[in-house]
């Protein structure tokens, strides 16, 4: 039989192998995997979805937030899709050679601009590929830390000897001159030219070794990718066409599984969810923003879903015996410090190029741990304290409005009276001690606007945001019911918050808020009365201040400019700290962490890490806040980081209130 | 019925405790109004020296070995007898470990009133108890009949239940002590301290403004520089964040040292009565209307955490 | 083995108090109640007890507003029964002897091995319901109880005394015990699971016969405790405060 009957029936065999191999493990995963899940509604927005398709898949746009790796990933994909057909050529060339061993596809095979492309994308991939194995080998970042290193070293190399492979092979037969778009191929006649002093039979057998080698490593490389990070390349498009596009701000409900909320076992999560577990690169860029991370406790979100994918893929293997099925989602393959680490700051799910999202399954599964109330004892109590008195400090509901007392004019009861804006204190800006004079102030604040405004009083309980995302479902609901309530029997336009976590969860979880009421943030509003001229400040302050982006106004509803133009209007200098805008980084409060205890592997925590960052600044004298956590939580730390005397934390409501003032005196 | 006022006398592990002075002063008080006499009544084996300085007119003594250690069933037998007779007054019980145990039980048992929590009696001779965690004060009519009162601390001095010259004894019978349905199996010490904070003249106690255990180095710190030693109120020692060997409240020890300083410290009641002998009690707390401000000498309502650093700082800088 | 936990509901002290016009009562118009912190301990050992030898619990109150709420999320922890007294509760003043003795009646019912309930409540001035309640049944009492092990007819019970001493109570059964503190704090309920044992759990109510009153204490007056002496407060800056300090700690011969 001749070599080239041979090679065809060698390629048949090595075909057939080798996408068997891939499809039997791209079934196990997605059939079985996937087919275990919840159900998911059916989705809509097909127009946002294509654009999606543009933006992240083509453009790659989020990749290039860390720049140098998402320029060689953008190589690489681009290289992958125009050099597929290469694949292709090898394929049919293979399969063909017993007829026609000089086989050339028709049309694709022997159009030049084409051969230009993919001649130039294997040194775009060649050289990206050498930037990312110095990228992992020599600096080696944070973010690598967990992944499977010699997993992307294997594919990095596989890559690299199928753009090597196919450089030679084709430098070869522009050399025997087989190639009819040799013009177009500028790289490959240079490869060809190292070649070209050996005799034909030698450079032929050199074409055919690696004619194999690429087809084979590419075979090869097939099956390997159902395993782990880079079947990536077979969901990344599906996850993020079929991307969650709900504000970033409101959780999915909390599944039911007869008497049992939460999710216990893996297969409880929606089949939606599963695809994100299959879809992690394991790039760490999550991991990198990760408040949680970064002071040193056990949660990577990375990691998280690494663990997540290794579990589905044990519990859904066909040939699983009896010890992998008695492995516990939480317990095993998730630790409960790891869920309860979670500050639920969203910098992961902002970070993430393919839309995994973090948050749900870890949310989903501290609902499980609450119902069956595996809680630590200072959250236990703090959820009590919820229930009884609708806050989170245990004082009485009758306590919630002391702080208006010294203030002149009465502040209006909404629940009496009608007023155009509905105030929505919340349980820090009410209660805590911190703040009772900061609350004063925004109140008189509003006063010199001649803002029509009004409280709830006592009427008024914990929005709940922080409590849905500790897991205790019922109590949100609870807080939503009694809430809306009260409200309903007021008369107001608009909705103003004090706090952006009730901003979050009023705007986006409330039910039918936005249409009726909107919802504004006092940034938001100080924003518009400024703008509208109804505050005016004369004098300006002249401070150099930093600001930092809470979580739950900057990545969760995107407000980072109205701020920073009342920082400007007061006639302070915005000096941005490196970790600013979508990048700010936790206090550390949110995701019910304030109620819990301070976990023991703490290193240094994160809001010690940022008022360190904001002291750094050179000339900086003041971090500008926006939300009562972090107050709390920044001036705490500059105590306990010992930055007293370099910093000051202060409420962007006191420096309006200070530039107010200045300008009352002046009058 | 005769007009004494029966006091029984609380004690454990061959030691009075205060509250049997506190309620021998607070029975001479009632007297004024009732007349008789203080009458002390005492349950124990091999306990009659106990009763060598109490200011009573005469001391009932039922000695009996079942009686060495306090069990419920066997004081409420030997009591029930010896209050059917005599019909005093009134009995004082010590609202406590022991007092509670038995009074509530004799009442139900011999039909006979039975007023909680007092503090004192009005110069009509009326019991005032403290209720509501020392929010509410009840001042109540005593009883026609036998009436039994347990006391609180507060309302006297021990010292005032004292007296140099040692009261008649007189032994009584004790009844039939067996078939008894609860018993002493043993007892279990309290973990032994590194530090008895009932000696200690300086005692730096943390309550829940200390939010957590590291925080409780501060508080060392301070202890150390002003020669002393750190103690805490019950939710410190709850959380496991200090040993219950410093724990001061009803539950713990009491303690009278020169200077007790707290930090973030309420005020409640057990803890209040288990300090309020102390020399100088000085407090920090942020919340300006705590209980503690009713008991304390000075006080400042600041953040402890705006003060440690500071403070230390003086206090070292005044030693040299 | 047959467990009963008893409870009842007293003003939360979170709230102000006020005394009603009478001036021998407190004002109930902005009172809330809830339920005895040192019952809800005794419901807590009631269902330790229950998961670590298998009892059966039942849990008891009386029909006053907030009982249900008590009940249900017994159920919840798992209780096995839950019954409310009902009677005119709230139109007298029902004190505690005559609570005990409303309480007596039903658990000779129940036939109760072991009854754990509080050792005292807030509002106690006739004494407390637990040893009322136990010679009411017959029954030995053991009251500042930390710790329960029940082993065969017998109860061994962690007595506690002031300064951290401990005492083992050995008790025949059938015993009322005065619950101080379980051995874990009463755990947290979520309000899903609250609401599922809504669902699913049916309180029994049991009706009582017209309550005993007899011993009453006849309130002359309640008042507020007179502030006394209040602290002499120092102002100023952590600094000034200090250094005020420091003075006072000279002054008592402490520096």
């Amino acid at each position: 039989m001749s070599y080239d009957a041979i090679k065809s029936i060698v390629v048949l065999l090595a075909l057939l192998a080798s996408f068997g191999v891939f499809g039997w493990r791209c079934y196990q995963a997605l059939q079985i995997g996937l087919r275990r899940g919840q159900s998911m509604p059916v989705f809509g927005q097909w127009g946002e979805r294509i654009k999606g398709l543009f933006i992240y898949v083509a453009a790659q746009l989020r990749l290039f937030r860390f720049k140098a790796p998402g320029i060689a990933h953008f190589f690489v994909f681009w290289g992958f899709l125009t050099l597929s057909l290469t694949i292709l050529q090898a394929i049919f060339e293979g399969l063909l050679a017993y007829a026609n061993p000089h086989f050339v596809l028709p049309l694709i095979g022997q159009w030049g601009p084409l051969a230009l492309l993919q001649d130039l994308f294997i040194l775009c991939v060649a050289l990206a590929i050498l930037y990312d194995l110095y990228l992992r080998l020599i600096v080696n970042p944070e973010r690598y830390k967990g992944s499977h290193k010699s997993q992307g070293l294997m594919v990095l190399m596989f890559i690299f000897t199928i753009m090597l492979s196919l450089a030679v092979m084709n430098g070869i037969r522009i050399n025997l001159g087989e190639d009819p778009s040799m013009a177009w191929r500028p790289l490959e006649q240079m490869t060809g030219k190292i070649f070209s002093g050996l005799n034909e039979e030698t450079q032929r057998v050199i074409e055919e070794i690696s004619y194999w080698l690429h087809l084979g490593v590419v075979l090869l490389f097939l099956t390997e990718l159902p395993e782990g990070k880079h079947f990536h390349i077979v969901t990344s498009i599906p996850a993020v066409l079929l991307r969650n596009l709900e504000p970033r701000g409101r959780l999915p409900a909390a599944p039911e599984f007869k008497g049992q909320i939460g999710v216990k076992k893996v297969e409880q999560f929606r089949w939606r969810q599963m695809l994100d577990f299959y879809t992690c690169t394991e790039c760490g860029r999550c991991q990198d923003m990760c408040p949680a991370f970064a002071s040193g406790q056990s949660l990577s979100p990375k990691m998280l879903i690494m663990s997540l994918r290794d579990h589905l893929k044990e519990q859904g293997s066909v040939r699983s015996s009896a010890t992998a099925s008695t492995k516990s989602l939480i317990g095993d393959a998730i630790s409960q410090p790891v869920l309860w680490a979670c500050t639920t700051c969203y910098a992961c799910d902002q970070e993430c190029p393919l839309f995994i999202e973090h948050i749900p399954p870890i949310v989903d599964m501290r609902r499980y741990l609450v119902n069956e109330g595996e809680v630590d004892t200072l959250l236990q109590k703090t959820l009590a304290n919820l229930g009884r008195y609708g806050n989170s400090f245990g004082q009485s509901e009758r306590m919630r409005a002391k702080w208006t007392q010294p203030i002149q004019p009465v502040i209006k009861d909404a629940r009496k009276e009608a007023v155009e804006y509905l105030w929505f204190v919340g349980d820090y800006a009410s209660y805590h001690v911190m703040f009772s004079d900061i609350t004063r102030k925004t109140a008189q604040v509003f006063q010199k606007a001649d803002l029509d405004f009004g409280i709830l009083h006592d009427a008024e309980r914990n929005t709940g945001n922080d409590v849905r995302r500790v897991g205790e479902e019922g109590l949100f609901e609870s807080l939503v019911e009694k809430n809306t309530a009260a409200m309903d029997k007021c008369k107001y336009r608009t909705l103003i918050t004090t706090d952006p976590h009730s901003y979050n969860t009023l705007k986006n979880e409330y039910p039918a808020n936005g249409n009726n009421h909107p919802v504004l943030h006092y940034t938001e509003l100080l924003d518009q009365l400024i703008a509208s001229g109804k505050l005016q400040f004369d004098r300006k302050l002249g401070y150099k201040v930093t600001y930092h982006d809470p979580c739950y106004l900057g990545r969760y509803n995107g407000i980072y400019d109205a701020p920073r133009r009342v920082i400007r209007a007061v006639g302070c200098e915005l000096i941005e700290m490196p970790r600013h805008g979508d990048r700010a980084f936790c206090c550390g409060a949110g995701g019910g962490r304030i109620w819990m205890e301070e976990q023991p592997e703490v290193k240094e925590r994160p809001a010690e890490s940022r008022v360190r960052e904001a002291a750094g600044m050179p000339g900086v004298s003041t971090l500008v806040t926006t939300c009562p956590k972090d107050l709390v939580m920044f001036r705490d730390a500059v105590k306990t980081a010992g930055l007293e005397g370099k910093i000051v934390v202060k409420d962007l409501i006191e420096l309006v209130d200070e530039a107010l003032e200045l300008n009352k005196e002046a009058v | 019925m005769n007009q004494d006022i029966y006091v029984v006398i609380e004690h454990l592990r061959g030691q009075a405790a205060d509250i049997s002075y506190i309620m021998l002063a607070g029975a001479r008080a009632l007297t004024q109004k009732t007349g008789g006499e203080v009458v002390a009544v005492l349950l124990g084996h091999d306990v009659q020296s106990l009763a060598d300085n109490m200011a009573a007119g005469k001391v009932l003594y039922v000695d009996h070995p079942t009686l060495t250690e306090f069990t419920s069933d066997a004081y409420q037998k030997a009591l029930a007898g010896l209050i059917r007779e005599r019909e005093p007054r009134a009995v004082l019980f010590a609202s406590s470990s022991i007092g509670a145990d038995v009074s509530s039980v004799l009442s139900a048992r011999l039909n006979l009133p039975l007023i909680s929590s007092c503090q004192s009696f009005s110069a009509d001779g009326r019991p005032i108890s403290q209720i509501c965690g020392g929010k509410i004060m009840v001042e109540s009519d005593l009883p026609e009949a036998t009436t039994l009162l347990t006391m609180i601390p507060g309302g006297y001095k021990p010292e005032e239940g004292q007296s140099g010259r040692a009261p008649e004894i007189i032994k009584m019978e004790a009844p039939a002590l067996d078939d008894l349905r609860v018993t002493l199996k043993q007892y279990i010490e309290p973990e032994a301290g590194d530090v008895d904070i009932s000696k200690e003249p300086i005692l730096v106690s943390v309550g829940r403004g200390i939010q957590n255990q590291d925080n409780i180095t501060l508080a060392e710190e301070l202890a150390r520089a002003l020669g002393g030693a750190v103690s805490a109120s019950r939710p410190v020692v709850d959380q496991g964040w200090m040993s219950t060997s410093r724990l001061v409240g009803k539950s713990g020890k009491k303690v009278k040292p020169k200077v007790y300083i707290t930090l973030g410290i309420s005020g409640a009641p057990e803890h209040a009565e288990a300090i309020m002998d102390s020399e100088t009690i000085i407090a920090i707390n942020t919340d300006p209307a705590a209980p503690i401000f009713d008991i304390a000498r000075y006080g400042a309502a600041i953040d402890m955490f705006d003060l440690f650093d500071v403070l230390i700082a003086k206090v070292k800088e005044a030693k040299g | 083995m047959n467990i009963v936990a008893i409870f009842n509901l007293v003003p939360d002290l979170v709230e102000e108090l006020e005394i009603d016009q009478s001036g021998t009562a407190l004002n109930m118009d902005f009172l809330r109640l809830i339920i005895n912190e040192f019952d809800d301990h005794a419901i807590e050992q009631a269902i330790l007890l229950k998961e670590r030898s298998g009892a059966r619990v039942s849990v008891v109150g009386p029909s006053i507003d907030g009982a249900d709420d008590v009940l249900y999320t017994a159920a919840s922890k798992g209780a096995d029964q839950v019954i409310k007294l009902t009677a005119d509760f709230q139109g007298k003043k029902v004190n505690n002897h005559a609570m005990a003795r409303a309480f007596a009646s039903t658990l000779k019912e129940l036939q109760a091995d072991l009854i754990l309930t509080g050792v005292q409540a807030n509002t106690d001035l006739d004494g407390s319901i637990g040893p009322l309640l136990a010679e009411y049944l017959g029954m030995p009492y053991v009251g500042y109880v930390s710790g329960v092990n029940a082993v065969d007819g017998k109860v061994v019970a962690r007595k506690e005394y002031p300064g951290g001493l401990v005492a083992e109570m050995e008790i025949k059964l059938p015993a009322v015990l005065g619950i101080q503190a379980a051995e874990q704090p009463p755990r947290y309920v979520a309000v899903t699971k609250v609401r599922q044992a809504m669902k699913t759990t049916t309180i029994e109510e049991r009706l009582l016969a017209e309550p005993d009153l007899s011993g009453d204490v006849c309130i002359h007056r309640m008042f507020k405790p007179e502030v006394g002496t209040r602290a002499e407060m120092i102002e100023g800056s952590a600094d000034e405060v200090a250094a005020r300090l420091v003075g006072i700690f000279k002054e008592i011969g402490v520096l």
